[in-house]
């Protein structure tokens, strides 16, 4: 699934400073809010997440209830809050554990070539051809369903991606004058790959990381609205909806406002993603 | 030409083998004892005990990949442990919709991916380009089984045009219950369709042979619609067939939202059920269809655009 997102990168333009544009700053609006709400559920839930009031079932979207209540009487917002803190601190984890290990493979293949680039390349090959979902699922049904085999799935299949990119970044940066001189001045390897090398070839792989953490989002929430992820009663934004689907008719709020901050969450990301790869909301790439 | 193709056959062939020998692991990576896991805390010793010797793990190691791999390349997969059927027959049966869905779903992709890629590009950073940018960050951010939902809710619920979940069988079922998925389905593929063609024909419009067809004074019309888009075709096939992977997780998911009996349905129960021996099949099946797709593709690319034929050569 993480190759779609590689489609989705636009191309690199380097810039010396990183300079903030409007669309990142946009982007970066709408993530924090999200995550500050998120982190602050516990002061700015109104209800518990799980506090079931059987009076309460099913009530429209009020200034009691921002997004209505659930079957059981649960506050849909609270639920919210609580079950986005639980998506992002996943995403962050499945996005982030994988990324420094896939770009260290890949510069590693890069630098090296040989025999080293062919297994780690070939891997990769493998890893981003499969169907991303298929293979989590596979993964699931060996540890059991939970989050557990989603944080180990996403992760085992996730470093491809980056390793790709930082390989081909490694091939350009390694005929550069910096790079030779590293050799001329007697650096070691070591030294030459992570102290030399590693800034700019990282910084593709973080600009890329916001499209990769909104494809993980998607990730998770749907592998937890099929049953596969976050486990019952805990709240997170995929079971959430997955609970409000028979309910569509009498309380379409359940399954749709909760949707809508995943939405949010991955447009604000987006936003990010697409700013900081070209600075330019309209792209340059076609000038 | 002909060593070019031998040497991407024998690529995949080695790595449906690799694949195979992955899943072959799934069931001997499980941790604790998967018959146990399989049948639950009610299973009596005997039934274990079978089980165990009708998979085959009794035996050593090596015994059981012969066969294993043996049976994978001959189709043959041995039985469902929870379904106590054939996998071969539960897969018979439920490839047809999975199939339906994504061709259909890449139709929807392909119908309204390809007009508004053109519309981008012929008047870059203009208003439609912003509008369609935009939108597509917007679709690219939206999980595909909450769009389903939504779409069901709307054209389902609201205007009662669509049923809301379920599959029948014929040229009317298809259309009036794939039509909602495949389009959910397509809506999610349209920002990559989207992006990328946009750009290839950015480029293609900056090439000599459109200067060449504008300085004839051919019409925009014809010089985009005629002499750009044969230059991106290859492009959308390559988008399509590097998203399949996608695609086939998006029909998963889909089929479970629409409640489809399809491969994505079962693949769920299989994995909820521990079925370790569906689970493994369906995932050799999966990327197998990766791996011929992307094959199917290059061999599409070599036939059609000389520049690959010549650079192989």
């Amino acid at each position: 699934m993480t190759a779609l997102a590689l489609v989705m990168r636009r191309p690199f333009t380097a810039r010396s400073s990183l300079h903030l544009n409007l669309t990142v700053k946009i982007g970066a609006v709408i993530v924090g809010l999200i995550v500050l709400a998120a982190f602050l559920a516990p002061i700015i839930a109104p209800y518990p997440p799980n506090e079931a009031k059987f009076l309460d079932q099913l009530q429209a979207p009020s200034f009691q209830h921002l997004m209505g209540t659930d079957s059981a009487g649960r506050d849909v917002f609270s639920r919210t809050l609580y079950g986005a803190r639980v998506d992002i601190l996943v995403m962050l984890f499945v996005t982030f554990v994988p990324l420094p290990i896939g770009v260290l493979a890949g510069a590693m293949a890069g630098y090296f070539g040989g025999w080293v680039d062919l297994v780690i390349s070939r891997l990769a090959d493998l890893m981003i051809a499969f169907p991303f979902l298929v293979l989590v699922m596979a993964i699931i049904a060996i540890v059991g369903p939970g989050l557990k085999g989603v944080m180990i799935g996403i992760p085992l299949a996730g470093w491809a991606l980056y390793a790709r990119m930082a390989r081909a970044e490694m091939l350009v940066v390694k005929e550069q004058n910096y790079m030779v001189a590293t050799k001329t001045l007697g650096y070691s390897r070591k030294r030459a790959i992570f102290r030399h090398a590693a800034p700019s070839i990282l910084r593709t792989s973080l600009v890329y990381s916001t499209l990769d953490m909104i494809v993980n989002l998607l990730l998770i929430a749907g592998l937890s609205y099929l049953g596969l992820g976050m486990q019952p009663p805990g709240s997170e934004l995929g079971t959430i909806i997955a609970n409000g689907q028979v309910h569509l008719l009498d309380a379409w709020w359940i399954s749709t406002l909760p949707g809508l901050v995943l939405v949010a969450l991955g447009v604000g990301l987006g936003l990010i993603g697409d700013g900081l790869s070209d600075g330019d909301l309209l792209g340059k790439e076609a000038r | 030409m002909s060593t070019y193709i031998l040497k991407r056959l024998a690529i995949s062939v080695v790595v449906l083998f690799a694949l195979a020998a992955a899943s072959f692991l799934l069931i001997h990576l499980v941790p604790g004892d998967p018959v146990r896991q399989m049948l639950g805390s009610g299973a009596t010793p005997e039934n274990i005990a079978s089980v165990r010797s009708d998979l085959g793990l009794d035996r050593p190691m090596i015994d059981q990949f012969g066969t294993f791999m043996g049976n994978t390349f001959t189709g043959q997969f041995g039985d469902s442990i929870t379904l106590r059927t054939p996998i071969g027959d539960l897969i018979s049966e439920r490839i047809g919709p999975s199939v339906l869905l994504i061709l259909y779903g890449v139709f929807f992709a392909l119908i309204i991916g390809v007009p508004l890629a053109v519309a981008a590009a012929l008047r870059p950073q203009g208003f439609a380009d912003n509008v369609i940018r935009i939108a597509t960050t917007f679709t690219f951010a939206m999980p595909t089984f909450w769009l389903g939902l939504v779409l069901a809710l709307i054209f389902g619920l609201q205007l009662g045009i669509f049923p809301v979940s379920g599959y029948e069988t014929g040229v009317g079922g298809f259309f009036r219950t794939l039509t909602l998925p495949a389009l959910t389905l397509g809506l999610s593929l349209v920002a990559m369709v989207v992006r990328t063609l946009r750009t290839q024909l950015l480029v293609v419009l900056g090439s000599e042979h459109i200067e060449a067809a504008r300085a004839r004074g051919l019409t925009e019309r014809r010089v985009v619609g005629v002499h750009a888009i044969r230059n991106s075709i290859m492009t959308t096939i390559t988008v399509i067939s590097v998203q399949i992977g996608f695609l086939i997780g998006g029909t998963v998911v889909l089929e479970y939202v629409f409640q489809i009996p399809g491969m994505g349905t079962l693949l769920i129960d299989a994995v909820t059920n521990r079925d370790f021996p569906l689970v493994a099949t369906i995932t050799v099946l999966a990327g197998a269809t990766v791996i011929v797709v992307s094959l199917i593709t290059d061999l599409i690319q070599l036939a059609l655009d000389p520049r690959v034929r010549l650079a192989d050569s």
